[in-house]
């Protein structure tokens, strides 16, 4: 036996420079790492956290809740759904403020309201005619420039001439807030109401239903044939000249700026097609150019990934190379192309450009029925929004980019674990 | 492990199921095969044996024409199962891989249950009419490759969660399946551990009962406990065909006597 402790240490050299300079190198490339990675996460962070500062504000809306006379001689069973709303509801306030006189001071104290309240009045009269004659609790939206003095947004402490609001409008907001017919509940209205002029009233509707129609054109006409493509490509098509360079077209198509497929859809679908503009048909079939590529690729790419054992195997048996790729290569693929699909899926949702071009930023205050009605989508809402000069949006366009980012993680989360559910170790 | 003196080995046939006149084979512009004439008898365990790359594989896969599937691969010549062309351009490559069945290196079952995977080729075939029928070949298509008993609690498991050695026999079983009269084997074992070899060596000389076997080996001692005829390839050509016990102890070529001296290889 030896003695372990007299032998030379083997490893001696690592006291030396070349040892030193080796480690140090080392450590400095993990601490870039480690700060390229920080860096990024900060600025996500940043994004994120100013995306909700500005965009909390938005899910939630201050409300007024008054007591409303239906005067039968404003309004009637015979004139409905015409009638003085308006004054109907000015009359409310007016019992708050009976000192108010003159048309000036009552039309300031009128747009209290949002311009939506005389509507939401009307509707719920129409829906129940036995309220004219009662007195009726209604809880409206208030007026953006007193929406964003609940919240803050107008300052106080501002000069009189510089703000929205007079020191006067002040008081009676006061007022009406001690007297708690102030309430700030939920903005439901940011789903449920499409695009106004009014940013209290204001909601994405629209543009959901818009996305919806768009995303369901664009799913229907990409992924069959982009999974016809790639299954032909890679599993029946000769290998020459001719598929190499559609190969390489289709991976450069999957590149080409989105703005020159809303021009392309321009010309052809709008201009020769004579389609309607602003549809989300025609958005879903601009959409779907762009996301077939995508499609394309991800699903050679999970065909390739199918080891070729299988394939022997069921060629082995005697299987037809049709039987071979639908029922065996393309069910093992499935997973892959899924995620492919959801990923193309997402992109496409995000894509504002070639939407642009085709008039899907059209101002339309009704959520679409069909595919072939106008709409927006929610890219192009959000650019509808950050482009309006009223101070409301500027919250509601944080919010309708949480919403958006909300809808991409969730398609990303969902192809993460379809990926990682169907995911198969050979 | 199986184990009986090579020279005691005899053919008992003399049907001739497939016979091969001047086979070519040309991976683009490289030739792989080059003019090989064999006679394969029925009832007969046939091994091909060879160095890396001198051919067998590629012989083996042009007799069900799984080198169809390679778009660079051009074979000429003939070759005839029965007295039938099966280069001929009325064969069918599909019905003929019926007939020939065939068995891979590594063990490749379908990721489906044991089951799916034995029923798959009857069912792409029409051979079973009714779920009893299918029921019958599976379970004679297991039993045949000496898995029943392993199996029989457990169709229904995937066919992938076997060890390796039962997921060989999975494959045989797949393979013998669809009724076929040969049964192609392309180094059945040397995926697997000594064990599950003598399994599988024991189970090929049970099928030379039904069928005709070919076996690919790069093991001489495997071909040499399993086969009753022998082919020796070298660099594409067939050097020396023969029976097992004259090619192992009296070579007539000098380049088998170096191969199976293990000067090259």
């Amino acid at each position: 036996m030896t003695d372990l402790s007299t032998q030379d240490a083997p490893f001696a050299g690592s006291g030396s420079s070349l040892m030193r300079r080796r480690n140090r190198r080392q450590v400095m490339l993990q601490g870039l790492g480690l700060a390229a990675i920080s860096f990024a996460a900060l600025m996500l962070f940043v994004l994120i956290a100013s995306l909700v500062s500005t965009g909390y504000k938005a899910f939630i809306q201050t409300h007024i809740t008054v007591e409303v006379f239906v005067d039968p001689e404003e309004i009637s069973v015979e004139k409905l759904p015409r009638g003085g709303f308006r004054d109907v509801l000015l009359a409310s306030l007016q019992k708050e403020f009976p000192d108010v006189e003159g048309r000036a001071e009552l039309r300031s104290l009128q747009n209290i309201f949002s311009n939506g309240a005389q509507f939401q009045l009307r509707d719920m009269v129409s829906a129940d005619q036995s309220l004219i004659g009662q007195t009726v609790t209604l809880r409206a939206p208030v007026s953006d420039p007193f929406d964003q003095l609940a919240k803050g947004l107008v300052k106080r402490e501002t000069p009189e001439q510089l703000r929205r609001v007079s020191d006067r409008e002040i008081d009676w907001f006061d007022t009406l807030d001690a007297a708690g017919k102030i309430s700030q509940p939920v903005n439901w209205g940011l789903i449920t109401n499409a695009d106004s002029r009014f940013p209290e009233l204001a909601g994405l509707k629209g543009a959901l239903v818009g996305s919806f129609w768009a995303l369901l054109v664009c799913f229907l006409i990409s992924f069959p044939l982009g999974i016809g493509a790639a299954i032909y490509l890679e599993e029946f098509a000769p290998k020459n000249r001719w598929s190499d360079l559609i190969e390489v077209n289709i991976n450069n198509l999957a590149a080409v700026p989105s703005v020159v497929f809303g021009l392309l859809a321009l010309a052809v679908f709008i201009g020769w097609f004579g389609m309607p503009r602003s549809a989300p048909i025609v958005g879903g079939m601009t959409l779907a150019l762009m996301t077939m590529p995508t499609i394309i690729i991800a699903t050679r790419a999970a065909l390739k990934a199918v080891p070729p054992s299988i394939r022997e195997a069921a060629l082995g048996v005697g299987a037809s190379r049709h039987q071979v790729v639908f029922g065996h290569v393309l069910p093992l693929a499935m997973p892959g192309i899924l995620t492919g699909t959801i990923i193309g899926l997402a992109q496409a949702l995000g894509e504002t450009a070639p939407l642009l071009l085709i008039g899907m930023n059209a101002f339309i205050t009704s959520a679409p029925t069909s595919p072939f009605d106008s709409a927006t989508a929610l890219p192009t809402q959000i650019f509808i929004w950050a482009d309006s000069p009223e101070r409301g949006f500027v919250s509601r366009t944080s919010a309708a980019i949480l919403v958006l980012l909300t809808f991409l993680i969730t398609m990303n989360a969902v192809a993460i674990y379809l990926r990682s559910k169907f995911e198969r170790k050979w | 492990m199986y184990d009986t003196p090579t020279l005691e080995r005899t053919v008992d046939s003399n049907t001739v199921k497939f016979s091969a006149r001047d086979v070519h084979v040309f991976y683009g512009e490289t030739e792989a095969i080059k003019g090989v004439d064999i006679d394969i008898l029925d009832n007969t365990v046939t091994a091909f044996i060879g160095p890396s790359g001198c051919g067998k594989s590629t012989f083996l896969r042009c007799l069900n024409r799984m080198n169809d599937t390679i778009d660079i691969c051009r074979v000429t010549g003939k070759i005839l199962l029965d007295g039938a062309d099966i280069y001929d351009k009325h064969i069918d490559p599909v019905q003929l891989r019926a007939k020939v069945g065939m068995v891979f290196q590594k063990p490749n079952p379908f990721p489906k249950s044991i089951y799916d995977n034995v029923a798959y080729g009857p069912r792409i075939h029409g051979l079973a009419r009714t779920k009893a029928d299918l029921d019958v070949i599976v379970e004679k298509s297991l039993r045949r490759a000496a898995l029943w008993t392993e199996a029989k609690d457990r169709l229904n498991e995937p066919g992938t969660g076997l060890s390796g050695g039962q997921q060989q026999r999975l494959c045989i079983a797949r393979a013998v399946a669809t009724a076929p009269e040969v049964l192609l084997m392309d180094e059945p074992c040397s995926a697997l551990d000594p064990i599950a070899t003598a399994q599988v060596e024991e189970l090929i000389d049970e099928l030379r009962q039904e069928y005709s076997v070919v076996i690919v080996t790069h093991s001489m001692q495997q071909a040499a406990r399993v086969s009753q005829k022998t082919a020796f390839f070298h660099l594409g050509d067939l050097v020396e065909f023969g029976e097992t016990g004259q090619i192992f102890t009296n070579p007539r070529d000098p380049r088998t006597e170096s191969y199976i001296t293990g000067r090259i290889g």
